[in-house]
């Protein structure tokens, strides 16, 4: 046996190595050297199929150019024909595909040979490997329909084949290449039209799952590629709704689910009654029949699925939260018909007699029916399932349903409220979440926002902020609910001190949507007394914050209120409009002497007055730039202050203004450095005025580079200007040094590389040159031959004179401009505690920020640790610590693991 | 014919002491071995002599299933095995073996240290049964002997609580037990693959009801805890030591935990540490949440939850406490109720039902003033009703029909009124039959079970060559030789049956005479029949022999003139057994005569 092994194999090794030199010498005059023919030698020395396994498997892992496909290709088929091992057949089949991959390599020469060999192929994985194959080849010709055809028809000839796995990859060849217009099929050849679709449509009841799973894929992927299918399709997919495998069931739903959207008005009839209905409707209640499958994958997918057909009718819609309930045959009314009649009929909650829900009606034997067709209780079923996965989706169904019909989102309001007590905080979160998306459809009851506020109450940071957000955009029916909504916040409040931002936003809007619910509660909340004087509260507690941002949002649509405020209430107004004024909105008050009743009414009628002061005090800096000096001076440095405080007050502007501000605070150093009467005085002698120059220009480096980098939505229009300024900072520093340095070897590297710079700046804003006239640029690059052929002392000299004749650029602002900033939570500054860790060993800290305004946190964010002895650290947060609550806002929660070998405290900054 | 017969010998339209026999396929099963709780003479165990009137129960039954640890599915089992005498294997899942005993223990120091009976079993006999118990795992086939194989599925219902497949060959019986269609806080809920039955054995404790949204009621039993220990209450929940309390516990513990609430919770000792102790070892067989968090933390380690000790009922200050037994009848629940009674600020809760008679029934009726050794009790707490039920409602049911997809149906543990409903519902809208026997009823159901018979592989290989490929919609007819032997089946070739059974071949050929006019000479005349057959039979093998014979494949003509008459030939046609098909073609076919011949 052995003797007859080594034979085999020395015959096989002698038959391969006999076209050895043919093929190699051909292929060095084809290519390069290059891989084929390495494969080939590799292959030839190969004495079994395991060791070609080997080489074939180390080849696969390199890269092949292009150019040399053909090549290897060629090598394989032949060895392919040679081979008589169907596990090397299977892996060249497997490279031949993933060849024909390679960009900018044309498989159509390969065809022929790949469909010749599935001709003669008797195994079954490598006839399924080499379809895969072709499909590869398929796809990368969509242009070439004759392919496409003839792909098809070896395809359709192999699905007779008794191995699932090449009925499987026919399959998916026929609804990857299947030709989508029939008309075109007809011309190109003649012979009768193969209707792709019925040709699937047939495997849809083939014996093995795994192959009318593939089927059903592959008509989804028909429609994916623009091919209308045929209605006919609904009744044999809604036959398979019941089959034994899950994943026929899976694909099944996704099929009826793109039919129905195909055909949502078409009638069709009821099996077992003489009535029609729509087919959108008839397959809601099959995806809704879904939901209670026995595996949670259907269910998930069906509950997915519901949620994108908002075609079908309320009256279906509704049925979905409806589950009639029954006690012994009697009807009963479920608790939340029960909440709700309670609360019609001005009852709270009694609850307590045992036999509450005691039925009422007889129900009609004959009428129950327990398995309704249609879509009964289909969210009912979803929202109680035992896998979160199915809770979810269906939440999210829910979700996408209810904004699409207002109605349907008023039923649901009490199974979404329902399901903030889940067990999960991902379900209850998505439930929030959703609650908020819908809650313009909706006004909550009084015993649902109960409900909803004692969620507050939840030790989770995530669901609490939601829940604010929730909030704040909720409508309340009745002013008990403001009440009892306010008193929960600011139990929470208490309760977790850090929710206070968050707290009094929510506060604001709540205040703002529900003026006339407010009124009423005002003397109470701010117990006033019609006769007495009460006790003023604390300005500094943030609850009474709370309730004042509440009243002031409130009477700002609301002209009555501010009558009942008392004395110090007006003082605290003035008091929080100055120092909260992103939460206390300007309100016109009656005749009050205070100085923001003078202010806010000549405030309020513009329409927007900060941003026309920012222009106008902008635009008068801009008049100056030929005033004398000390003027322009004393003008600039009243508007730095004046953009710095507006910047403060109204956070919408405060990008601009800072930007501005930043800007304009580089011209006036800039403008100081240079009228210093060093510039007259033999160098020796001013060496300390040069150090002030020297600590202008750089101060101006460090801004222009903050300017640049910290700030979002800057254009290249800023960009400019900001070089500019950079570049003129760079010139100041070159004269300083010029002065200060004795001896021209350096001199001589800074001139050279300063006009390297100057060759740079105008090579990359070469577009953006015409705005720069008369500026310091514009005169630079004029006398640039000059500067090229001087001296250095030369040099330094022009640019002297030429920084002092230079115009004052104007900045113009950018639309939408952001400081970008980081603050952080936690840890809290000043924290009396400080960290103790042993040394040598962890600790883990938690840091809570919020980012304003950073593009792509997660690559460019880091944290810094700096420890007491300088050390300082940088760690990269993980991308899943970023969180985002909104646009242009970021949320950064993560831990950071601290270890130092000797010291106790430390500091951080981000 | 074949059948399978099942009767209850108790729970049969009727709630307790279940028991159920099942004969399939010559085996015979028991399903359940429980109490009745109403009864304390004879009628609380199953009539056990209807099993067998002489002889020991072991030669009668092949296995006896548990299908969790409630005292009305296992009550009756030491009396069974060991008073009436039952030696062969009892099945039962992991977690119903460990808490089994406990119960039985419990039941048996009521029975008898409490109430003082006589001859009921004693711990030993606890202990012994036990050792009779076979565990199984979910979805494991436990082989009971050659052909009987058993198969557990996930129940809800309690910890534990299994669904059992009983299989026979091709057929089954799936026995339910009591299960749960809708998740709670610690379990999941019943599963079933679609097995496809010959029977279902199902509960139909809910059979007439469609129970609301368990979340309603989970968000009322705790807003009202909630509530009451804000203002400073106390609380006190009487349960039962197993199954709804460890619902509950989770319930506040999880709530207490998201709240970040303070107030202390306490659970009476006793039976229920033992058990919450098997409830921390059995994690998969609890919920999704449970199952995927015990890592980080076992929900089952309470970190809220404390041990009861009589003297905290008399601390200040608001707190929640579980106590023993349920209805308020005795024990410590009792005794903390009457402390508490007084003070309008606390509050009861009763999570189930209450039986009349007892404490809880009375204040749940809205009783104010209660009678206690003597003394009048003035109830000012709150009373609250909450029902914490685990059973499939109608729905549910309905819907595990749906999934195991029965050929029919059988009810069990319930009213019978109310089976009455759901039958009518089962045959109306699944369209399977439906029975619901009294106890002692036999319902005897024919089945047609199918027999699988093995193809050699040469006679397969030979039909494929033959032909299409098999199809497995259409019936096709084949050539072979059934061989029965050993009580299998086999399917063979001819020629292997004979090698096999040592048979000599007998060949059986039929031979037909055929008249035809023809004046000419014999060897013509075969020459004729010879082309005219060729010119036929296109597809098949005619020969013309040197000895003037004509053969068709195997079928041999032979031209004859008959002395008598010489216008007429006789052709003699004969062929073997296996040919008859062309054979008597050929002989219809010459009956007909031959073609005129080319003149």
């Amino acid at each position: 046996m052995a003797a007859h092994l080594k034979k085999r194999v020395y015959e096989e090794f002698t038959k391969v190595v006999q076209p050895q030199e043919e093929i190699a010498t051909k292929k060095l005059r084809l290519t390069k050297p290059s891989k084929s023919a390495a494969l080939h030698i590799d292959l030839c020395k190969a004495t079994s199929p395991a060791d070609a396994l080997q080489y074939l498997l180390q080849f696969a892992r390199k890269p092949v150019e292009a150019e040399s496909v053909e090549g290897v290709v060629r090598i394989l088929l032949e060895h392919y024909y040679k081979e008589n091992d169907p596990s090397v057949r299977l892996k060249i089949a497997s490279l031949l595909g993933l060849l024909s991959k390679t960009a900018g390599f044309s498989p159509d020469c390969i065809m022929d040979d790949a469909i010749n060999i599935l001709q003669n192929e008797k195994s079954h994985q490598v006839l399924a490997q080499l379809l895969d194959t072709l499909l590869a080849i398929g796809t990368k010709l969509p242009e070439n329909q004759a392919i496409q055809m003839r792909l098809v028809d070896v395809a359709c000839k192999h699905l007779t084949d008794t191995s699932h796995g090449v009925r499987n990859k026919c399959l998916q060849l026929l609804g990857n290449l299947g030709s989508l217009e029939k008309s075109v099929t007809k011309d190109a050849e003649g012979l009768a039209a193969r209707d792709v679709q019925k040709i699937i449509g047939d495997y849809f009841s083939d014996q093995d799952p795994r192959v009318r799973t593939a089927a059903i894929k592959a008509m989804l992927q028909l429609h994916e590629r623009g091919l209308k299918l045929h209605q006919t399709i609904y009744n044999q997919a809604c036959k398979l709704l019941s089959d034994d495998y899950e994943q026929v069931r899976s694909a099944a739903v996704q099929l009826i689910w793109v039919v129905s959207q195909l055909y949502p008005e078409s009638i069709v009839p009821i099996p077992s009654s003489n009535e029609e209905i729509r087919l959108v409707d008839d397959a809601f209640g099959k995806i809704c029949h879904m939901v209670s499958d026995g595996s949670w994958v259907v269910r998930v997918q069906a509950a997915k699925l519901l949620g994108s057909m908002e075609q079908v009718s309320s009256h279906f819609l509704e049925q979905t939260l409806d589950k009639k309930l029954m006690s012994d045959l009697r009807r009963k009314r479920t608790a939340h018909e029960r909440a709700k009649e309670l609360y019609s009929s001005g009852e709270f909650s009694s609850g307590r007699k045992w036999g509450d829900d005691a039925p009422k009606e007889e129900v009609d034997t004959g009428a129950v029916n327990l398995i309704e067709s249609g879509a009964c209780g289909a969210f009912v079923h979803g929202l109680e399932d035992e896998m979160y996965e199915v809770r979810i989706a269906a939440v999210e169904a829910l979700c996408m349903l209810a904004q699409s019909s207002p109605s349907f989102a008023e039923k649901c309001l009490d199974f979404l409220v329902d399901m903030f007590n889940d067990e999960i905080e991902e379900v209850r979160l998505q439930s929030i979440h959703t609650m908020r998306k819908i809650s313009n459809n909706i006004t909550l009851r009084e015993d649902q926002l109960d409900t909803v506020l004692a969620v507050l109450e939840d030790s989770s940071r995530d669901i609490r902020e939601a829940l604010h957000e929730l909030l704040c955009c909720t409508n309340v029916s009745t002013k008990e609910g403001i009440h009892l909504a306010l008193v929960e916040l600011l139990k929470n409040l208490t309760k977790y001190p850090t929710d206070r931002d968050s707290i009094w936003k929510c506060l604001k809007f709540l205040g703002s949507r529900h003026p006339t619910l407010v009124l009423p509660l005002v003397p109470e909340l701010l117990s006033t007394h019609p006769f007495f004087d009460t006790a003023e509260p604390d300005m500094d507690d943030p609850a009474y914050i709370a309730v004042l941002v509440l009243i002031f949002n409130a009477a700002k649509t609301c002209p009555t209120m501010p009558a009942l405020f008392s004395d110090h209430t007006f003082r605290h107004y003035a008091y929080l409009r100055d120092s909260l004024s992103h939460l206390v909105p300007a309100l016109r008050l009656p005749g009050r002497k205070l100085v923001s009743s003078a202010v806010s009414p000549s405030i309020i009628p513009q329409e927007d007055p900060s941003q026309q002061f920012l222009q106008q005090s902008l635009e008068r800096v801009y008049s100056l730039q030929h005033l004398d000096p000390q003027g322009a001076q004393e003008l600039l440095e009243f508007t730095i202050r004046d953009l710095q405080r507006l910047g403060e007050l109204q956070s919408e502007l405060a990008g601009v203004a800072d930007f501005s501000a930043t800007y304009l605070r580089c011209q006036l150093l800039l403008i100081k450095a240079l009228q210093e009467k060093l510039w007259n005085v033999a160098a020796p002698l001013y060496l300390k005025q040069s150090d002030l120059a020297s600590a202008a220009a750089k101060q101006i480096m460090e801004e222009t580079y903050k300017m640049e980098f910290m700030y979002s939505g800057v254009e290249n229009k800023q960009v400019v200007i900001i070089h500019h300024m950079r570049l003129q900072a760079k010139a100041l520093q070159l004269i300083v040094t010029a002065r200060t340095t004795r001896g021209l070897d350096p001199l001589f590297g800074m001139c050279e590389k300063f006009l390297q710079e100057v060759d740079f700046f105008q090579r990359y804003f070469i577009a953006d040159l015409p705005h720069l006239q008369d500026s310091f640029v514009d005169k630079l690059l004029d006398l640039m031959p000059r500067l090229m052929t001087s001296k250095p002392a030369e040099v330094v000299k022009i640019l002297q004179t030429m920084l002092r004749q230079s115009a004052f650029l104007h900045l113009p602002l950018p639309e939408q401009i952001h400081k970008a900033s980081a603050t952080i939570i936690e840890p809290a500054g000043e924290s009396d505690n400080p960290l103790r860790f042993t040394s040598g060993l962890v600790v883990a800290l938690d840091v809570d920020a919020t980012l304003e305004h950073v593009q792509d946190p997660q690559n460019t964010v880091k944290v810094q640790v700096l420890y007491p002895d300088g050390q300082a650290q940088m760690i990269h947060p993980k991308p899943a610590d970023f969180r985002n609550p909104g646009p242009g806002r970021h949320r950064l929660i993560t831990q950071v693991y601290l270890s130092h070998t000797a010291w106790t405290g430390c500091a951080m900054k981000l | 014919m074949p059948e399978i017969r099942v009767t209850p010998l108790g729970a049969g339209q009727d709630v307790g002491r279940s028991c159920i026999l099942v004969s399939i396929a010559g085996k015979n099963v028991m399903l359940d071995c429980g109490m009745h709780m109403g009864f304390n003479d004879d009628r609380r165990f199953p009539d056990f002599s209807y099993i067998t009137q002489n002889g020991r129960l072991t030669d009668f039954l092949d296995c006896v299933i548990i299908s969790h640890f409630h005292l009305d599915h296992c009550g009756a089992l030491p009396y069974f095995s060991e008073m009436v005498g039952y030696d062969g294997p009892i099945y039962m899942t992991h977690p119903t073996q460990a808490i089994c005993p406990i119960l039985l223990e419990d039941y048996r120091k009521i029975a008898v240290d409490k109430k003082g009976e006589a001859n009921f079993f004693t711990s030993q006999m606890i202990k012994d049964c036990m050792k009779k118990v076979v565990a199984v795992h979910l979805h494991q086939t436990v082989q009971v002997d050659d052909e009987l194989e058993i198969k557990a599925y996930y129940a809800g219902h309690v910890l534990g609580a299994a669904m059992f497949q009983i299989k026979v060959g091709s057929e089954s019986v799936v026995y339910t037990g009591d299960y749960n269609m809708t998740p709670d806080r610690h379990l999941g809920a019943a599963w079933i693959d679609k097995c496809r039955p010959n029977l279902l054995i199902t509960e139909s404790t809910y059979a007439t009801t469609i129970r609301d949204s368990k979340r309603c009621r989970e968000r009322d039993f705790l807003k009202k805890v909630h509530e009451t220990v804000e203002r400073g209450g106390k609380v006190l929940i009487p349960v039962f030591a197993l199954g709804r309390a460890q619902e509950l516990c989770i319930l506040l513990e999880t709530f207490w935990e998201r709240m970040n609430l303070k107030v202390p919770i306490y659970f009476s000792t006793g039976l229920t540490e033992k058990a919450n102790h098997y409830y921390k070892l059995f994690i998969p067989w609890t919920n999704q949440k449970i199952r995927k968090t015990f890592v980080q933390r076992n929900m089952f380690e309470f970190k809220h939850i404390k041990a009861f000790d009589r003297a905290f009922a008399d601390n200040p200050g608001p707190m929640v406490v579980f106590a023993t037994p349920g209805m308020l009848h005795a024990g410590q629940s009792l005794q903390i109720f009457r402390k508490w009674a007084g003070n309008e600020k606390n509050m009861v809760i009763m999570p189930g039902y209450c039986v009349q008679g007892t404490v809880g029934h009375k204040i749940l009726s809205g009783q104010r003033k209660l009678e206690m050794e003597g003394r009048q009790l003035e109830v000012k707490m709150q009373v609250e009703y909450m029902s914490f039920s685990a059973h499939a409602d109608a729905k549910g049911i309905m819907q595990l029909v749906g999934q195991a997809e029965p050929e029919s149906v059988l009810l069990v543990h319930g009213e019978a009124k109310k089976m009455e409903f759901l039958k009518q519902k089962i045959e109306q809208e699944l369209r399977v039959n439906c029975y619901m026997p009294a106890n002692g009823e036999t319902v005897t159901l024919p089945t047609s079970p199918s027999i699988p018979v093995g193809i050699s592989l040469g006679l397969l290989k030979r039909e494929m060559a033959q032909g299409l490929l098999p199809e497995a919609k259409k019936p096709r007819l084949l050539h072979g030789t059934l061989i029965m032997k050993d009580s299998n089946f086999r399917l063979v070739s001819s020629e292997q049956a004979l090698k096999e059974l040592g048979l000599a071949e007998h060949q059986l050929r039929f031979t037909c005479r055929v008249h035809l006019h023809d004046t000419r000479k014999e060897q013509e005349t075969a020459l004729r029949v010879y082309s005219h057959l060729k010119s036929v039979l296109k597809d098949h093998c005619v020969q013309h022999l040197p000895d003037g014979s004509v053969t068709v494949e195997s079928v041999l003509l032979q031209a004859a003139a008959p002395s008598e008459d010489p216008g007429t030939k006789v052709l003699l046609v004969s062929w073997t057994y296996q040919d008859e098909e062309l054979g008597s073609f050929l002989t219809s076919l010459l009956k007909k005569g031959l073609p005129q011949a080319p003149s």
